[in-house]
């Protein structure tokens, strides 16, 4: 019984001690072997099953991936006094864990030298920018336009423009945060802005500039439509006039030619003799009487006229000519 | 049949359906048999209960099933072993393999600004909704954007070992690449005219970013939803549509005005115009008319020239006479009476 119990201990001897003298790193991770506490060898940057001296040896795993710092919005001016809120991510990795762990030892105090670096660096270069320039970034865009509202658009809607841009601005930051970053072992990959805003005591003002700007463009909409509406009103008038005056002068040139041609017709066969003239002025006369002599006409006729000169008798003259006539039909 | 176990990536994926063994279930039971086997206890039995224990568990932990919509990262302590396709499969077990499982196939979406309930994936929706729709755009005005961003795991190698947090840094670029497009727009082009346009851009600018930042994500789609200025500002947007509208119809009704007139009139030119062309025809008919009569007369007025002039004559004032009232004949040589015959009194009165 008693030699069961010692062979038990001596295997969980062995065994506790092949365990604290091996240990894994994984694939996203490098290991820093520390002897009481101070750093011994390489750090271990492969992946697998390693072995170490057991218990006086302790095993510092440190990421080999690229990591995340995302900074918390911080309220800073531009250059154009204006307060805004920035918020920014960057990612960066470890290069050099030795140095790592010597200066920083875990990731919470990276985190916050990156805080401490990253917010003064983004403070300086937000400082030296007006805030388009953060907001921007191609220069020379133009931007698209509604084809139904270009003109009451033509003065706003348009871009402001910009020196350098968001992307320089970004890059400034980064060079100057990277070259301070590196003695803690730390490369900088990149850095973004994520999120700017107007701050809260800025917004009222921005607000009522949005609100100015659209009520604008609401007028000039409506001073288009009441614009373009006269001109179509005028164009009314005048095509009104157009036509009718057209109308009037093709009218009376048309009848000018008829009355012109009536007129030639008439005089070629009323002017063809002087027997023809005379016949006309006559039976024209006549048929003037006709129309002319209505029922409310008083009439005063002497008894010497064609008509009534029988009327004192057969031979009122004596010597009455048309006898001849009379023989001729 | 753990999703992960022992040692795997730390920065893994959520787990996909998989639950833990129930392991002390299984040991309850194993304690009970060996109850029942080893009634007075012994050195030998326990022996036998730690080789079970651990025969037990090593059997529990050699198995695992990868989903269909799914790969298998397995490391072998640690280091990168092999990936595996759906399906059944066995690993060394006790912590020397460690298998990840990561939905490579399925679709993954993050909202921005808004949230769709029930999401099983925690980066699919937005923990700070407002502030991340808070914009300002190209000619500094300030919009509210809420946009999705479909994306799929393409390589699940560099998913999981490249970058620490690789769905919290896509949330991170797609706001960043958010802003930087709607930062070079007007914000009419943000919120009427140049939505697509958006969409595409973000989309290429964040694809590249996910290439260069090396996280194993290919984004599929940026789809973007509702894009407000922000509530103090909405009225006066929409104060400009009504204008829009107000000139609309200012102009559709002076068109109205002209258009009721204006063909009409044009109508009216081409009556007056054919009337007149009428009256052209019917004055040179006339005419012609007239004169065929004209000179139908004259040719037998020649033949007897006096007569015809009396009949004429005659006839005409035999029409003219019986209408007209009062006539008066008056005799040449007894003017000087000045007799008064009213012919109009008596031949008017029987009519």
């Amino acid at each position: 019984m008693k030699k069961l119990v010692a062979i038990l201990a001596l295997v969980g001897i062995v065994t506790y001690v092949s365990l604290s003298s091996i240990y894994t790193v994984s694939e996203v991770e490098q290991v820093i072997i520390t002897q009481f506490g101070k750093p011994v060898g390489a750090p271990v940057t492969s992946a697998g099953l390693k072995v170490k001296v057991p218990f006086i040896q302790d095993v510092n795993p440190i990421d080999k991936r690229v990591l995340e710092w995302d900074g918390s919005p911080s309220d800073m001016p531009t250059k154009d006094k204006l307060y805004i809120s920035v918020d920014l991510f960057a990612r960066w990795r470890i290069t050099d864990p030795l140095q790592y762990f010597l200066r920083l030892r875990d990731e919470r105090s990276a985190q916050s030298r990156l805080d401490d670096i990253l917010g003064s660096e983004t403070r300086n270069a937000v400082a030296k920018h007006e805030l388009i320039e953060i907001i921007r970034t191609t220069k020379d865009r133009v931007p698209l336009r509604d084809a139904l509202l270009t003109d009451a658009e033509r003065d706003m809607g348009s871009l402001v423009p910009i020196q350098k841009g968001r992307k320089l601005v970004e890059e400034e930051i980064f060079a100057a945060a990277a070259e301070k970053v590196r003695v803690f072992g730390i490369e900088l990959l990149d850095i973004r802005f994520k999120r700017i805003n107007y701050n809260e005591s800025v917004r009222p003002k921005i607000y009522d500039r949005m609100i100015s700007e659209r009520r604008q463009i609401a007028e000039r909409f409506l001073s288009e439509g009441n614009g373009e509406a006269a001109r179509i009103r005028g164009n009314r008038v005048r095509d009104l006039n157009k036509i009718q005056s057209e109308a009037y002068r093709q009218v009376e040139e048309i009848r000018g030619v008829a009355d012109a041609k009536a007129t030639e017709i008439y005089a070629r066969a009323y002017n063809q003799s002087p027997e023809a003239v005379a016949f006309y002025e006559f039976t024209r006369t006549m048929q003037a009487y006709k129309s002319m002599i209505a029922e409310n006409t008083t009439l005063v006729l002497s008894t010497d006229t064609d008509l009534f000169k029988f009327l004192k008798g057969m031979r009122p003259d004596g010597d009455i000519v048309p006898a001849q006539g009379l023989g001729d039909n | 049949m753990p999703s992960q176990n022992g040692k795997g990536a730390s920065g893994s994926p959520w787990r996909s359906g998989s639950t833990p063994p129930d392991l002390e279930g299984i040991i309850r039971q194993g304690q009970d048999q060996l109850k029942k086997l080893l009634p007075g206890g012994g050195s030998r039995g326990f022996i036998l209960l730690a080789v079970l224990v651990l025969a037990g568990l090593g059997a529990w932990t050699a198995y695992y099933t990868v989903p269909s919509d799914s790969v298998a990262i397995v490391q072998r302590f640690g280091k990168y072993l092999k990936e595996v396709p759906p399906g059944l499969h066995f690993k060394l077990p006790l912590g020397v393999d460690a298998a990840t499982i990561v939905p490579v196939k399925r679709q993954l979406k993050q909202e921005f600004g808004f949230t769709t309930p029930g999401a099983s994936d925690p980066y699919q929706s937005p923990r700070d909704g407002k502030r991340e729709t808070e914009m300002v755009t190209g000619d500094l005005n300030a919009a509210l954007v809420e946009w999705v961003v479909q994306y799929r795991i393409s390589d699940p190698v560099k998913f999981l070992f490249e970058v620490r947090e690789p769905s919290e840094t896509l949330r991170y670029v797609s706001e960043s690449v958010m802003r930087e497009v709607v930062g070079d727009r007007t914000v009419d082009e943000v919120i009427t005219i140049g939505r697509q346009e958006i969409e595409t851009e973000a989309l290429a600018k964040m694809q590249a970013l996910s290439t260069k930042y090396a996280m194993g994500l290919s984004i599929d789609q940026v789809q973007l939803k509702n894009i407000n200025p922000p509530q103090p500002v909405q009225e006066s947007f929409n104060e400009v549509n009504q204008a829009q509208q107000e000139k609309e119809k200012l102009i559709n009704e002076a068109r109205r005005d002209y258009n009721k007139v204006i063909p009409l009139a044009d109508g009216e030119k081409d009556q007056r115009i054919r009337e007149a062309d009428g009256y052209r025809l019917k004055r040179i008919n006339e005419a012609e008319g007239d004169v065929a009569r004209f000179s139908a007369l004259l040719a037998e007025y020649s033949k007897a020239p006096e007569v015809t002039r009396r009949r004429i004559y005659i006839e005409t004032l035999q029409d003219v006479m019986p209408g007209i009232r009062s006539k008066i004949i008056v005799d040449e040589q007894t003017r000087s009476i000045l007799p008064l015959l009213n012919l109009g009194a008596q031949n008017g009165e029987p009519r």
